[in-house]
């Protein structure tokens, strides 16, 4: 909402309160003015000419040369380029010395060899938005009533000696999108009086009954509606102070009729319709949902189809206009037309919505609908603008009012105690704040032994209880005023459920590990959205998606990790490491909540390590994402119960992809990008793993106990076995420990081994083993014989050998 | 024979001195101290002495000798240390190399920013409550007094996926959602952080995909002036001691009265500086008193209970801590962008 100070300053009075205090205040009582603007930006020196001669100019053909009275001393010409400049117009002239917008200065010039003095000027060039000038001088100069004073300041004339202040409205307050409810909000911050514009009407003698009738056929829709006839007016320009408000409102300016319904809705909130009587085809009005297949052709000269779900005013036979949202062309007020039939309706807000939405069409009364109008001020709105298009059209305005009207206003009572409003608050108000507050607001109210009963106007729709009554006598009595306290109860420490604070330490281990956190979008392409998923189900699609690239929820984080190290390669950053813990949703059938399951997932791609003056350089390999993933085992207690074991999976490489087993279900896996995904999201030799986190964090984790530090020397012995290539070594390890327990306390790989000094086929696998007993210390003896059946057990399983 | 004994202290002292390493060393203590030394030829000669004169030359051929055993000792000690000193130095390094790197990765920005704000209300006694990115229209709207066709829900500026479950649009659900579980019982006291998602063109400053973190509490007789105070601590402890806060009237849904909560400009000290666009403020939170429907809805009786509540944007918090100028520097994962959070 755009409000004029000047124009405010007629509902009240506001001597004393500059604009941008005024926005100050405003804004700390509960609406937000996102700007206050000075209409003359900064111009000076233009005033109102008279175009005594116009002739072309000799050396130019786009271009006239004026001669024009400044109203002091001699003429002057002034060279004007603007194709409607003619002989006898009152014109807005920027004087030699003059400043316009955007400090541009005015001098003397020469143009084309022809001398000019000063600029006849646009509305534009004067600093108004070209979408709120009038259509006859879009494309050239404006031109002022015949009557205007020559030498006049052209500003004070046009209103821009004047400040816009833009509020910005809560979907709350629609009571303020009229300048009336400005005029009540600004008066209970000042605590001043609203004066109400007049809106006396004198009729003539017939009756509006003879002229029209009107008939609702959709109550619920329209449960007021209300008209009035007004005849023998001349179309043509509203006085210049009302094109001035409305175009300072963002409203721009057609003729008087149109002009001041467009005035009257700015002032009451109240939206109104002119019709061209003659042109409505029948003497009545019906208000009706339309029919499917009908069709209106709307002012903007757009064909629109109709359905049950829209409301149109018809005149008993077709629409005439789009109800609340915008009139019929068959019926538009136009240069010829002589009697105007005005509507004041109130559309309630469905179906006005569903109208907007379905037509794109929103306009300033849609809008004033969609949020609620004041009924109670609709047939005073009708009133004053009868009046107004007898005074500035002319008009003769009929007898009587039109109406159908189902509306009965519903007395909005509210009480609240002191004790309440304090309790709540945490103030400690007196009986007179509050009751000044309301009084202030012109809230009739009764107070009885601090219980205040308050009977709420119409305009203040947003007000039904309780807590709305404590937030306008918090927000009038201030903030500031506030006390700042803190709840009085027992205090019981908070903390995190163990699964977050577990969480956060897998967080803290995995960028102690070398891995950035990353956090990608939930949204990702179909074509996306079930790559790499640990368990799949139909993906879950968004009704309306902004994008195909952003249209089903994800159920894998790799692809979008993928994404990011593709990102930072395209940027030379060659070396990634990225782990995110995120959602991924699985459906659970249509209309129903998905599963969300957290996910633990990594890209690893290029160096992981890098120390080349010292000769150091480690490219990302398996077994690098293995590591950190074997260390957040440990760190979860789990290791022991997790196992690695050989898989295929899409984009996965076949032969260097493994599944990760906790207990007896697969939780995760960890594998090298197939050649074919890593070019295809232009990466190199890419690593990823992803882990169902939920199932890790929930697994329970043995207590820890201390197990006594040995107290006897133990006893190692190095292995290296012969077996073939495909014996994994996580097996022989296994049968190793199984083999020497119970001596044989820790098992280590130490080096494997395959080429030109062993057989075709075959590789060695070399293992250092720890044998122990916490008792005593042991006896070769006692060691040799373990180690025999160690490797016997080997032999037996792997075809093992002992190394030569 | 006196002579020949002083002659011999000062040339052996001065060989001493002159040698330059063990070995040279050695060479002078066999020429002097040896067997066949010119010190024991001296004593050898000394039966050609009166017997007076022997005692006297006997101590003096040995003070000689001790003075040059002494002045040998002094020596060797001195040219080990030199030795040690010449191979440590062969040794050194530099030292202005660089080190060995060790791997450092760091948390996202905004889990930083949110992990400090639960710590922050942790220690006020709140808990840490998380639920569902895919929400019901009821717990997105419908629970917080936005019924259908409520003009501040638009279908436009959500995602939804159908009529009755879409992403939610905030974390208010949680409102709901814990206040249930309570039965209608306080004290409630939690904050509910989180992804939302809004249908928004992402650009420097919308994102279809951010986070949020809201907060309540509700209990018997919880104030406003409660609200109050909990933010400014809560501001304190996150922007630093002397910060203040205010409130602006303002509308939601789900609470009454509703407030916007401004900071005072922890860059500026509230004189007005480009953080705060010359205002000396900072919005960051909006609050409110949780509204008696959303009370009633949840099973709590507005009656004997009331409560507060307030969201805030870490990305908001973020970029205004951090300096950064373009929200979707979060969702891109730039290693250049998220290597800047390393520091505590
Ligand atoms: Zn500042």
């Amino acid at each position: 909402m755009l409000v004029s100070y000047r124009w405010l300053n007629e509902y009240v009075d506001l001597t004393g309160v500059t604009a941008k205090e005024l926005a100050n205040r405003i804004t700390k009582s509960g609406i937000e003015v996102e700007r206050v603007e000075a209409l003359d930006r900064g111009m000076n020196g233009v005033v109102i000419g008279h175009v005594l001669e116009c002739e072309q100019h000799p050396n130019a053909d786009k271009l006239r040369k004026c001669l024009v009275d400044l109203g002091e001393g001699e003429p002057v010409q002034i060279i004007c380029g603007a194709p409607n400049v003619a002989k006898g117009q009152k014109v807005a002239v920027a004087k030699v010395g003059a400043v316009l917008p955007g400090n541009f200065k005015i001098k003397r010039a020469k143009l084309r060899g022809e001398e000019s003095n000063g600029m006849i000027c646009s509305l534009q060039e004067l600093g108004v938005e070209a979408k709120v000038v009038p259509k006859e001088y879009a494309d050239g100069i404006f031109v002022f009533p015949s009557d205007a004073p020559i030498g006049a300041d052209a500003l004070e004339w046009l209103g821009l000696y004047d400040e816009v202040l833009e509020l910005s409205l809560t979907p709350n307050r629609a009571d303020c999108l009229s300048m009336i409810g400005v005029a009540y909000e600004v008066a209970a911050i000042l605590g001043r009086e609203v004066k109400l514009p007049e809106a006396a009407v004198s009729e003539n003698s017939e009756h509006v009954r003879d002229y029209i009738s009107v008939r609702v056929e959709a109550p619920g829709d329209n449960p007021l509606y209300a008209g009035r006839i007004v005849k023998n007016v001349q179309i043509g320009p509203s006085p210049l102070w009302m094109q001035a408000r409305l175009m300072a409102a963002g409203i721009r300016p057609h003729n008087n009729v149109v002009d001041i319904t467009n005035y009257i809705l700015l002032e009451y909130g109240q939206p109104l319709h002119a019709f061209d009587y003659d042109r409505l085809g029948s003497k009545e009005i019906v208000v009706r949902r339309a029919r499917t297949g009908e069709t209106i052709v709307t002012l903007d000269d757009v064909e629109r189809k109709l359905s049950e779900e829209h409301l149109v005013i018809t005149n008993g036979r077709e629409p005439v206009a789009l109800a609340g949202v915008m009139g019929g062309a068959n019926s538009e007020v136009r240069g010829d037309t002589k009697t105007v039939f005005i509507e004041a309706a109130y559309f309630t807000s469905p179906v006005i919505r569903q109208a907007v939405k379905d037509h794109g069409l929103r306009s300033e009364a849609s809008t004033r609908f969609e949020k609620g109008i004041d009924p109670a001020r609709t047939k005073e709105a009708l009133e004053r603008a009868a009046a107004l298009m007898a005074k500035y059209a002319g008009g003769e305005v009929v007898g009587g009012i039109v109406e159908a009207n189902a509306w009965r206003e519903e007395p909005v009572v509210v009480t609240v105690s002191l004790e309440r409003i304090n309790s709540v608050l945490g103030t400690a108000m007196t009986k007179e704040e509050v009751a000044a507050i309301l009084s202030n607001l012109q809230f009739p109210f009764t107070e009885d032994n601090g219980t205040f009963t308050v009977h709420v106007p119409s305009r203040r729709r947003d007000i039904a209880i309780e807590e709305d009554i404590i937030e306008e006598v918090a927000r009038l009595y201030g903030y500031d005023h506030l006390p700042a306290t803190l709840p009085v109860a027992e205090a019981k420490p908070g903390h995190l459920t163990p699964y977050q604070a577990k969480r956060r330490r897998v967080r803290r281990y995995l960028e102690g590990a070398g891995l950035y956190q990353a956090i990608t979008y939930s949204l990702t392409s179909p074509d996306k959205v079930a790559r790499f998923a640990l368990e799949t189900t139909e993906p879950i699609r968004l009704a309306l998606p902004m994008s195909e690239e952003r249209s089903v929820l994800r159920q894998s984080l790799i692809p979008h990790l993928l994404e990011a190290a593709s990102y930072n390669r395209a940027r030379q950053v060659e070396n990634v490491a990225l782990y995110e813990i995120g959602s991924v949703y699985l459906s659970k059938g249509e209309n129903v909540q998905p599963a969300e399951k957290e996910r633990l997932a990594g890209v690893i791609t290029g160096l992981w390590h890098t120390h080349l003056w010292q000769g150091e350089k480690k490219a990302a390999d398996f077994y690098v994402a293995k590591g950190i993933l074997d260390g957040l085992f440990s760190l979860l207690g789990v290791d022991h119960r997790i196992a690695y074991r050989p898989a295929k999976r899409a984009d996965l490489h076949p032969g260097r992809t493994a599944d990760i087993w906790l207990d007896g279900t697969v939780i995760g896996f960890v594998g090298q990008l197939h050649p074919a995904t890593q070019k295809e999201w232009d990466l190199k030799e890419t690593y990823v793993f992803e882990l169902a986190l939920a199932e890790l964090l929930n697994a329970e984790s043995e207590a820890i106990r201390y197990e006594p530090i040995p107290r006897f020397p133990s006893v190692v012995r190095d292995i290296a076995l012969v077996v073939d290539e495909n014996v994994e070594a996580g097996a022989l390890k296994q049968a190793i420990a199984e083999a020497g327990k119970p001596l044989v306390k820790d098992v280590s790989l130490f080096d494997v081994y395959q080429g030109d000094r062993l057989p075709d086929g075959k590789k060695s696998i070399a293992f250092s083993l720890r044998y122990y007993d916490p008792e005593r210390t042991l006896t070769d003896e006692e060691v040799a014989a373990v180690h025999e059946r160690v490797l016997a057990a080997v032999e037996k399983q792997f075809g093992a050998v002992l190394r030569g | 024979m006196k002579e020949r004994l002083y002659e011999l202290k000062q040339e052996a002292l001065r060989r001493i001195d002159e040698a330059k390493d063990v070995k040279a060393l050695n060479d002078v203590r066999v020429a002097y101290l040896g067997k066949k030394g010119p010190i024991t030829e001296v004593l050898r000669g000394m039966g050609a002495l009166p017997p007076g004169e022997r005692p006297k030359i006997g101590a003096l051929a040995n003070e000689v000798r001790e003075v040059i055993q002494q002045a040998l000792e002094a020596k060797q000690a001195k040219l080990e240390q030199e030795e040690v000193e010449r191979k440590l130095a062969a040794e050194a390094i530099d030292v202005t190399l660089p080190g060995r790197p060790v791997r450092l990765g760091n948390p996202h920005p905004l889990t930083r920013v949110i992990e400090e704000i639960e710590d922050l209300f942790i220690g006020m006694g709140y808990t840490v409550a998380e639920g569902p990115e895919v929400e019901t229209d009821y717990y997105n709207f419908e629970a917080l007094n936005l019924p259908k066709g409520h003009p501040a829900r638009d279908m436009q500026d959500s995602f939804y996926i159908t009529e009755e479950i879409l992403l939610r649009t905030h974390t208010s659900p949680m409102q709901a959602r814990t206040m249930e579980k309570h039965r209608g019982r306080g004290p409630v006291k939690i904050i509910c952080p989180g992804k939302v998602y809004r249908r928004d063109t992402d650009d420097a400053t919308h994102s279809h995909q951010f986070t949020q973190i809201e907060g309540l509490v509700v209990d018997r007789n919880i104030r406003m002036s409660d609200l109050k105070g909990t933010l400014r601590e809560f501001a304190r402890k996150l922007f630093g001691e002397g910060r203040d806060i205010r409130f602006r009237p303002s509308f939601f849904p789900f609470t009454e009265p509703s407030v916007e909560v401004d900071v005072s400009c922890f860059r500026c000290e509230g004189h007005g500086c480009s953080v705060c666009k010359g205002t000396g403020w900072i919005e960051i939170l909006g609050a409110g008193m949780v509204h008696p429907n959303v009370l009633e809805m949840a099973g709590f009786d507005p009656k004997t209970y009331t409560g507060f509540a307030f969201g805030m944007g870490p990305e908001r918090i973020a970029m205004l801590k951090y300096g950064i100028d373009d929200i979707r520097h979060f969702y891109q994962n730039d290693l250049r962008f998220l290597r800047q959070f390393l520091r505590v």
